[in-house]
């Protein structure tokens, strides 16, 4: 890793990683009696682990100048595992607070044990931890292959995959103590925020730099998603964050907006979080890594197009069907609902053009399992998308809002959308990316897609029956025309529900240490004797000598 | 259309500005609107700002997650309100940073759950809700009543809300920590500069039914006990629920 820099980079990621340590010893210093202080340690400890690596390897050989006609994959490879990690600890956590719902006395009177801490761990590891490094992994590879440009340089990859996950450190580690802004999906207090912004843009500097050398002229569908991704998570994040820390040695703070106008800007950026974090990115990879397997051109080119500006600018709209029958004026929820409903166009649209690339490759998906986890992926986005416009129905939604019916929804797309098209991504280019001929099993590939395909149907139906059950049960009346159900009882109603939820999310957890296991297997492998053509190297070198 | 996208997406500056510009209407038309014009939030006259210790107490419902099963919004349905009271207006969390109207009923709405059940029955609630609630899944917080609460700092908690728009006084913001005591403790010397500051409606009470020592239970149960009362204004004859 630290071979890869160059001198003068080695010397830059001192700097940086120095700074950083800094930043935290001021961190710990001035948080001495808040919980910023514990934080500060936390970025003291990173900083310090990182400078007194790069300094141990200083003194490696300057790289070869050969490195420039291969593309760089180590921050890939790293990103890969990290999201494998991620995915283990964000599911793990939610198949705990699944078990808290149908056994409450587990929290064993230890604070950061309680469900309203563990929750947001869960749902920030699995969307943050597991989706963001699948995100940046992959589009790190995504990006070098359809440009047929080498990254920048060796240091802002880095920079970017590990700033990444400190902050989803700091916000995990932040919950368990009770530091949350309490909007969800956007928990992380203002400094993790404002780190966040810093990692982003570099970010974007990465994808910027890299098209500017690019040796295709067109820009690849697969990178119109991953810029979107970027590009709208950063106007969302900085909007939606806006607030002001009681001081700048604690780490409360006071979001700007209050009320109504809060209500509609937090949704605004939690469904759209869904949009471009977990729609916009996954179909980025979804446009590269299906066709790639299936061995297909993608089906239409102009389907994509509709599609992508469709979602782009529709999803910004759609956010207020989280806000129906409240106090949100009437006019936005008809506009949020309307856009909603339409959204299904160019939703079925990208669903229906990864389903037609497949046709003649049916045989395929029969026989792989890496690309039947690509195709099922499709099939489940096509699945939610539909169910999700049917939901911002008003009607509709008066019936499945607060209720259960939206998480299985949630996992519906989660589990059987973002989690299948990583997992077929991820194995796809576990080999080449660690120079191996193939998966050390792929009989397991196929264990997990069934644990996956199991866990997820088993989920998805035993939320639906509750959802259902519990907002009929909500809205019961007796003949004589009072409510027939009190709260507690159509509580009592879930609880084989929840059972059911947390075994099917148990199987999903096995899925993905099967994938964990698979992969660490595949690394010890011993690698083929020479480099094989076959094996994923560019045809030309990346970029011309002198260049 | 296809001809000009040919030309576009050969141009990575060309897609990044469309790409911002196309997804910034949606935003830009239904969230711009709400801070001008005037009937997006209702006029509540007697709206009184949060007390110190309830600044507190939300702050503990905010850091134990309680928002992740409990909603504060009660729509414009008949069952609903019912089942829970008038429905939430707009003015209700006008000075909520940030809102707490949940997303999920995994318990039920508390929107006005304010004076509805004693101190006792929620500090016993809080401490292990099966006491009371035997089918209850919430989780036992019997840390509320170990921990002391953190007052010293108050002060700076009501002025940063100060800053993003809650009306408080200099004289509340200097008083805050004592405020805070003075809420919980109704025989001190500190009780009557409460009612004083923040009206004569507050609830000044042992809210953890012991003296002296403020825990993080005392804000908690304060705070649950002002939900709904902050104004009188949802019940004001408003439109029927659907």
């Amino acid at each position: 890793m630290i071979a890869d820099l160059t001198r003068a980079e080695r010397l830059w990621a001192m700097l940086i990683l120095g700074a950083l340590g800094l930043i935290g010893l001021a961190m710990a210093i001035g948080g001495r009696n808040d919980l910023l202080g514990i934080h500060g340690w936390i970025v003291l400890a990173a900083g310090l682990a990182g400078f007194i690596a790069v300094m141990r390897g200083r003194d490696a050989p300057e790289p070869s100048a050969e490195r420039l006609n291969e593309y760089y994959d180590a921050p890939t490879r790293v990103g890969l595992i990290l999201t494998l990690l991620w995915a283990v600890v964000g599911m793990g956590v939610g198949f705990w607070v699944a078990a808290l719902l149908a056994w409450p006395d587990m929290t064993f009177d230890v604070p950061w044990l309680s469900f309203g801490r563990l929750r947001p761990v869960h749902t920030s590891g699995v969307i943050f931890g597991f989706g963001g490094n699948a995100l940046i992994a992959t589009s790190f590879h995504v990006l070098q292959r359809t440009t047929r440009a080498r990254l920048p340089d060796q240091i802002s990859p880095w920079f970017v995959l590990l700033g990444y996950n400190l902050f989803c450190v700091i916000a995990a580690s932040g919950y368990l103590m009770g530091l949350t802004q309490s909007k969800e999906y956007a928990e992380p207090e203002w400094y993790a925020d404002i780190w966040l912004v810093v990692v982003w843009v570099v970010y974007f500097a990465i994808y910027m730099r890299t098209l500017a050398r690019r040796k295709e002229p067109h820009i690849y569908v697969a990178n119109w998603y991953y810029m979107a991704f970027i590009l709208v998570v950063a106007i969302l994040h900085i909007v939606n964050n806006l607030a002001v820390p009681i001081s700048l040695d604690s780490a409360k703070s006071y979001s700007l907006f209050s009320g109504v106008q809060d209500a509609m800007t937090q949704w605004w950026y939690g469904h759209n979080a869904v949009a471009f974090f977990l729609t916009a990115g996954f179909l980025g990879m979804m446009y590269y890594y299906l066709p790639k397997r299936a061995g297909r051109p993608i089906f239409s080119y102009r389907m994509s197009i509709i599609s992508f500006w469709g979602i782009t600018f529709m999803y910004m709209w759609a956010g207020s069907h989280h806000l129906h029958y409240t106090a949100l004026p009437h006019w936005v929820q008809t506009l949020g609902m309307a856009f909603s409903v339409v959204l299904l166009v160019p939703s079925w649209a990208s669903a229906g053009n990864a389903l037609l690339t497949l046709n003649g490759a049916w045989h395929k998906v029969r026989d792989d399992a890496v690309l039947r986890f690509m195709a099922l992926a499709a099939i489940f986005y096509g699945i939610t998308t539909f169910e999700g416009s049917f939901m911002a129905i008003r009607a509709v939604n008066s019936l499945s809002h607060y209720t259960d019916w939206t998480i299985g929804h949630v996992h519906a797309g989660a589990l059987g959308w973002v989690a299948m098209i990583t997992f077929g991504s991820l194995y796809s280019i576990v080999p080449s990316m660690f120079k191996r001929e193939r998966i050390y099993s792929q009989k397991l590939v196929e264990v997990h897609f069934w644990l996956a395909l199991s866990g997820t149907v088993i989920y998805v139906f035993a939320m639906w029956n509750s959802g259902v059950t519990q907002g009929l049960m909500w809205r019961t009346y007796t003949e004589s025309g009072g409510l027939t159900y009190s709260f507690i009882d159509s509580l009592v109603a879930m609880h084989p529900y929840y059972i059911a939820r947390a075994f099917g999310g148990l199987l999903f957890l096995l899925g993905a240490l099967t994938a964990l296991y698979n992969v660490v297997m595949t690394i010890r492998m011993p690698a083929p004797a020479s480099d094989d053509p076959a094996l994923d190297i560019p045809a030309k070198p990346a970029l011309q000598a002198g260049e | 259309m296809f001809g000009l996208h040919y030309n576009l997406e050969r141009s990575a500056v060309g897609l990044v500005a469309f790409i911002v510009i196309v997804a910034s209407i949606g935003g830009l038309i239904e969230i711009a609107p709400l801070f001008t014009i005037d009937e997006t939030v209702e006029e509540a006259p007697d709206m009184r700002v949060y007390t110190p210790l309830e600044v507190a107490g939300r702050n503990i419902y905010i850091r134990e997650g309680c928002y992740a099963c409990h909603s504060q919004m009660i729509r414009t349905l008949r069952d609903e309100v019912e089942r829970y009271g008038p429905y939430s207006l707009a003015v209700e969390s006008s000075y909520d940073h940030p809102q707490l109207w949940g997303s999920k009923r995994t318990g039920p709405d508390l929107a006005r759950l304010g004076n509805k059940y004693s101190d006792a029955w929620h500090t016993i609630h809080l401490n292990n809700p099966r006491d009371v609630v035997p089918e209850s899944k919430m989780p036992a917080y019997r840390w509320l009543l170990r921990e002391q609460l953190h007052t010293d700092d108050l002060g700076e908690h009501l002025a940063a809300l100060r800053a993003v728009g809650v009306p408080y006084t200099d004289e509340q913001i200097a008083n805050a920590p004592l405020d805070a005591y003075g809420q919980a403790n109704p025989d001190s010397a500190a009780a009557g500069g409460v009612a004083e500051r923040y009206g004569d409606a507050t609830n000044i009470r042992l809210f953890d039914g012991e003296a002296t020592r403020l825990t993080d239970m005392d804000a908690l149960v304060a705070y649950l006990q002002v939900l709904g009362n902050l104004t009188d204004a949802a019940h004001q004859p408003q439109p029927e629920a659907e």
